[in-house]
């Protein structure tokens, strides 16, 4: 019985202890994602509190009419992810791997690779978007500089140009974190890995092929993870650099969101797609880790 | 036990810091007015200052910048039902009429009717009745006057004088008709200067442009007709609506990314002498002011396509103040927006803001500029004063669709069609 009232106490003194995090986290967390499911069954403007239960129609409609652009922004921001995948991380590894063995003063380095991180994404859209100008932008001037004006054109307002130049800024500002980690995985790897490899016989690519890149699979996937998390969600820079024009060429899934809620005043509709949206990036994260895994065991 | 209790204490203390606070405007004397105006703050604060000064009410006026920001925190403040005495709406009317279908805005038409009708008399009834519903609107809202506008406002061409020089054209004449506005264009472009720039990647300003030329080209009721799904957009006055956008992409007259730039930066282009044309509001000759004192431009009216329907600029309120249903001092907000509407106050807002006062008795203290802005209000349209909007998600269609006939990615047809598409979805209004 003594045992007993003591394990309550001691469970009720836990509770109390963890009981603040609890009430965060169901407050900001989970109260509102059962909120924003409940609306997503309901016709709402966000103001007037009389709504109207439309059951699973808001999904249906994105899943099979598509009449808001919802899965071409997809693509875009699929594009974009891609991009991001290739060019981002590519450059990331490998200053990652010049950081950590080739140059000297590389605390300098990696201070300057991570400034783009840390800027405001809206300051460096509106910079970019000043590069990119069609008739007083930077890159235009440089090109007729350099005797290219026939490339010079206006950037963002070129269907054919606007989502590259997104996509390139996208990773210009992002690579630095995937660096940071990236070198975090390679200065994890024992020097003496490599110097028994040396020892062995390998130069200094079969050092890269056969020791770095199979210790880096684990931070390749969290990298890689982190990368279509943040490219399938970018919005800040579209909103300055674009406004996800012109016409639907730069539209990504959250500027859709904010078009149906803002523009449209269908909350509803925009929690549907903001649940639709959430489930993909989760399958897509859960499809990467189960990746991760097989080839880990492999 | 000691811990457990000190535990306790702790989370008692943490309940009661996340705990609300009751709102200190509840028991304060002041009345609470909330704006998005940065550029009219501080005559709204010195007007405040002497109106305690004068009366004894405390009024406290709080900014709230970016507009879009404000629009964030008066809709979640409706929520929250905390709204202030006093506040802006930056909306359309369909979200007026949520505001006062949920029960947050009073209704002032017996305080405009008093005395006479005393108080309505002071404004020009088509920029009043920005915030009137009558019998007869379709968004069931009860009869009434829900807002008070402190100024108006009209959307028109703006030309820069020393560039129509520049490019042989006589600066005192403007062009009459859209052939001779295609025609100046020609001139313009032929001297190497960019036409005619606009905030195109802001879609409103499509739709106001596009607008304009819609009810000259089929009039009011087609239009309206349209919104109500009677005439669908692949009718051949569409089609005409949208060439014209077609026309001055041809013809090389738009502005370089015209779609990509606000209307901050276009009145910057426009400002600094990049181009020859633009539309823009009436409150556009505060902002070139501050931008470049030294430019020289004048106003018209959109030069029309057909004589057989009239032009009809954008012209309405600009700002205006509603009062919320829930406020304390509601007596004394109406009492304060008296005041603040009154001749006097009014002409010193407009002097020092640069705009067109709401109050007709003041049009004598405004520029000759805002003037010609002023000049075309009676003859004005706006979608505030329709009978129906046109749902959001076609207009986004409509002009999305603009901006790719702007560069040239599509033709009118395909755009029309796809507008056309959209609007079926979302099925007709009644």
């Amino acid at each position: 019985m003594k045992t007993g009232v003591k394990s309550w106490r001691d469970s009720a003194g836990s509770f109390a202890f963890v009981a603040p995090a609890l009430a965060i986290f169901a407050v900001f967390y989970l109260y509102p994602f059962c909120k924003v499911f409940s609306l997503s069954l309901y016709e709402w403007d966000g103001v007037n509190p009389n709504t109207k239960f439309v059951g699973l129609d808001h999904f249906r409609s994105i899943l099979t009419e598509d009449p808001y652009h919802w899965w071409q922004s997809m693509r875009q921001a699929g594009f974009i992810t891609a991009f991001a995948l290739v060019f981002q991380n590519s450059l990331a590894l490998t200053l990652a791997l010049l950081c950590d063995r080739a140059i000297r003063r590389n605390t300098l380095y990696r201070v300057i690779f991570f400034i783009p991180p840390i800027l405001s994404e809206i300051v460096v859209g509106l910079i970019w978007k000043w590069i990119y100008d069609g008739n007083w932008g930077l890159l235009n001037s440089w090109l007729a500089a350099i005797g290219m004006e026939s490339l010079a054109r206006t950037w963002l307002g070129d269907p054919d140009t606007a989502l590259w130049c997104v996509a390139l800024v996208h990773s210009w500002k992002g690579f630095g974190w995937g660096f940071i980690i990236l070198l975090a995985g390679l200065q994890a790897i024992p020097e003496q890995v490599y110097e028994a490899s040396g020892l062995d016989g390998a130069g200094p690519v079969r050092s890269v092929c056969s020791i770095t890149l199979p210790l880096m699979i684990p931070t390749f996937f969290m990298v890689s993870i982190l990368t279509i998390l943040g490219s399938m969600q970018v919005f800040a820079l579209i909103l300055a650099m674009t406004g996800g024009g012109p016409g639907y060429h730069t539209e990504v899934p959250v500027t859709r969101i904010i078009a149906s809620m803002i523009s449209s005043s269908r909350f509803g509709y925009a929690c549907a797609q903001g649940i639709v949206f959430g489930a993909i990036l989760i399958v897509v994260s859960f499809i990467q880790i189960k990746a991760s895994k097989m080839l880990k065991q492999a | 036990m000691m811990r457990n209790l000190l535990c306790l204490v702790a989370l008692a203390a943490v309940m009661q810091g996340c705990s609300p606070k009751q709102d200190a405007r509840s028991t304060s004397q002041s009345v609470t007015i909330w704006h998005w105006m940065t550029d009219k703050d501080e005559i709204l604060q010195e007007l405040a200052k002497e109106y305690e000064n004068q009366c004894g009410v405390r009024v406290e006026f709080e900014l709230y910048a970016p507009s879009d920001v404000y629009n964030q925190k008066v809709r979640a403040a409706s929520q929250a039902n905390c709204l202030p005495d006093v506040f802006g709406l930056l909306a359309e009317k369909h979200d007026l009429a949520s505001f006062i279908k949920a029960g947050y805005v009073h209704d002032l038409a017996g305080s405009l009717a008093a005395d006479g009708n005393a108080w309505a008399q002071r404004f020009y009834p088509l920029v009043l009745s920005h915030n009137e519903f009558d019998e007869a609107n379709e968004y069931g809202i009860a009869p009434g006057c829900y807002g008070i506008p402190l100024d108006l406002m009209t959307v028109q061409m703006v030309y820069n004088k020393d560039l129509f020089k520049q490019a042989g054209l006589d600066p005192e004449r403007v062009p009459k008709s859209w052939s001779e506005f295609i025609e100046y264009g020609r001139k313009l472009k032929a001297a190497n200067i960019p036409a005619f720039v606009c905030g195109f990647g802001e879609i409103w300003l499509i739709d106001c442009f596009a607008s304009c030329y819609a009810f000259n080209i089929m009039g009011e009721d087609k239009v309206i007709d349209t919104f109500r799904g009677n005439v669908p957009y692949t009718d051949e006055d569409w089609m005409k609506v949208f060439s014209l956008f077609k026309e001055m992409a041809d013809e090389g007259l738009w502005y370089p990314g015209i779609t990509n730039l606000n209307n901050k930066e276009a009145e910057l282009a426009f400002a600094h002498g990049r181009a020859a044309m633009t539309l823009n509001g009436s409150w556009c000759v505060n902002v070139y002011e501050e931008m470049n004192p030294q430019l020289d431009f004048a106003v018209f009216a959109p030069p029309p396509v057909t004589a057989e329907h009239a032009m009809r600029v954008w012209g309405s309120a600009g700002a205006s103040f509603l009062v919320s249903e829930g406020s304390a001092h509601r007596d004394e907000a109406i009492e304060f927006l008296k005041w603040l509407t009154d001749k006097p106050q009014q002409a010193r807002y407009a002097t020092a803001t640069n705009s067109i006062p709401a109050n007709r008795e003041c049009a004598d203290v405004v520029s000759p500029i805002l003037a010609s802005f002023a000049s075309e209000i009676e003859s004005s349209t706006h979608p505030s004063r329709w009978p129906i909007m046109e749902k959001g998600t076609v207009l986004e269609a409509f002009d999305k669709g603009i901006q790719t006939i702007i560069i040239a990615d599509k033709q009118p047809q395909e755009v029309a069609n796809t507008v056309q598409a959209v609007k079926a979805k979302e099925g007709k209004q009644g």
